[in-house]
């Protein structure tokens, strides 16, 4: 095919975004009390079961984790082919938590108002905080992420992909070209 | 994976990946009816109008329950009360409510086809076959195997044994379709007045004697003994009878596997084809089935509403 890919953050790159990202919700929150780290499926519960390892590694304490499938919230839906479903996995409550909302990559905002809306229809919780691995702009909603791994200036037509290994590990974000 | 079908009339036309994308689609839905504010926006502005010409209340409530957790309209109309009375054919009806752009049509009916008829009459709504005769019921069927999968792991390689009235039952030939194209064996046991001829062609293993059909099954599906349909034209002698060889009981139980799990599709008939103790016991995950029955009718609203009509 005619695409160029380009790798913009390596496996280093995306850990050490992920360690800055840690101590900075870790610093943001004097902590770790009452956090929970909510991942957007796929790929945001990979991110945040990874951010939970590294509070875990620099205060020593687990911090609760679970994933939210935003399918059944999106805007689109009706429109196009019908999108399989994930599973939401939050088995705690989330009333008076504070929530990380961790996704891979924020674009139009629309997956983030989503995946609020869900959150809202489980519990109550004190705060939501967005945490990407990257943010490449674009937005068409009044939506920002609190913790952002890079800035990634980007045109609509070009795509950014974030690819794990088989145990879940991030391997790179790479900026697709048409 | 794309879910290519527009209307559910029968487990007979899905495919095993169908089946496995209708089973996983419920299982993301299961986890909904275990909270706090069972409702999501999915369905929005849906219309699902449920058409019973025939009397039910687990399906047709589960049906409903099902729309109104993914916040579809839901209307219900039965034949009882409504222009049916008053002569209406089956395709007026259903163009009418077509006409009020409902997207979704769920209907039973006591003639097998019905649904059929429909949705090949029909340009717009999609059908799904709610039960139709003695044809076939699929969600019941689908919600079956999930409650299997969930407690089995998987359905390939089981025995299911299925008891009682085949013949009239749509349960039972739905069930033996979807198992069939999962990979299960089925064992098909009642009298021999309830055995209709050409079963071992569509891939059963028939049996007369339950004992033989319960041997070492991994799942007991027991089937009710439709007692209004008995009054008409009758099929055993007396149901005590009935009860005397083909119950399921603590003492035939014992011959299936010992984690052996003891299904039934509702109502019961306690003391005609199950008796109490097993009903209640350890074994049965009837209210399970039920539970499940609203998940999969969800999956199945939404596989065929959640998406847009452009071919």
């Amino acid at each position: 095919m005619g695409s160029k890919e380009k790798v913009i953050l390596d496996k280093q790159a995306i850990d050490r975004a992920v360690t800055r990202i840690t101590h900075e919700i870790l610093e943001k929150n004097k902590g770790y009390d009452n956090l929970v780290l909510i991942g957007i499926r796929s790929g945001g519960d990979h991110l945040a079961a990874l951010i939970r390892e590294k509070i875990n590694e620099i205060e020593g304490g687990q911090v609760p984790h679970g994933a939210v499938d935003v399918t059944m919230y999106r805007d689109d839906v009706g429109q196009g082919v019908v999108r399989p479903l994930g599973k939401t996995e939050i088995p705690f409550a989330l009333d008076n938590r504070h929530v990380i909302l961790v996704d891979e990559v924020i674009y139009t905002g629309r997956t983030i108002r989503a995946a609020m809306d869900a959150l809202m229809d489980i519990g109550r919780p004190s705060s939501i905080q967005l945490a990407v691995l990257v943010d490449r702009g674009h937005r068409e909603l009044p939506i920002r992420a609190d913790y952002v791994g890079r800035n990634v200036p980007s045109a609509r037509d070009e795509n950014i992909q974030v690819s794990f290994d088989e145990a879940h590990q991030p391997l790179e974000v790479r900026l697709i070209k048409p | 994976m794309a879910f290519s079908h527009k209307h559910i009339i029968g487990t007979q036309q899905l495919s095993r990946e169908d089946i496995e994308l209708i089973l996983e689609t419920a299982e993301s839905f299961k986890e909904i009816n275990q909270r706090d504010i069972k409702k999501v926006p999915t369905l929005r502005g849906k219309t699902i109008i449920n058409l019973f010409y025939e009397n039910s209340t687990r399906t047709r409530t589960s049906f409903e329950l099902a729309g109104k957790r993914m916040s579809a309209d839901t209307i219900n109309i039965s034949a009882s009360g409504s222009s049916v009375t008053k002569g209406e054919t089956l395709e007026d009806t259903a163009k009418n409510i077509e006409a009020m752009n409902a997207d979704v049509i769920v209907m039973r009916h006591s003639c097998s086809g019905a649904p059929d008829y429909l949705a090949k009459r029909l340009t717009k709504s999609s059908v799904i076959n709610a039960g139709d005769g003695a044809h076939e019921h699929p969600s019941q069927a689908l919600l079956d195997l999930l409650t299997i999968k969930e407690h089995k792991g998987r359905i390939e390689g089981l025995t299911v044994a299925i008891i009682g009235d085949i013949a009239r039952s749509r349960v039972a030939r739905s069930d033996l379709y979807a198992l069939k194209t999962m990979g299960a064996t089925v064992r098909l046991a009642g009298p021999a007045t309830m055995l209709p001829p050409g079963l071992e062609e569509m891939g059963a293993e028939v049996y007369t004697d339950i004992n033989e059909a319960i041997k070492d099954a991994d799942v007991v599906i027991m089937l009710r003994i439709q007692l209004e349909r008995e009054g008409g034209n009758t099929l055993v002698p007396t149901l005590r009878e009935y009860a005397q060889f083909f119950a399921l009981n603590t003492e035939n139980l014992k011959l299936a596997k010992p984690d052996a799990i003891v299904m039934h599709p509702g109502p019961l008939n306690r003391g005609v084809e199950i008796s109490s103790y097993v009903a209640d016991g350890s074994q049965n995950v009837i209210l399970e089935q039920v539970e499940n029955g609203v998940a999969v009718r969800m999956a199945l609203l939404y596989l065929l509403a959640g998406g847009s009509d452009e071919e």
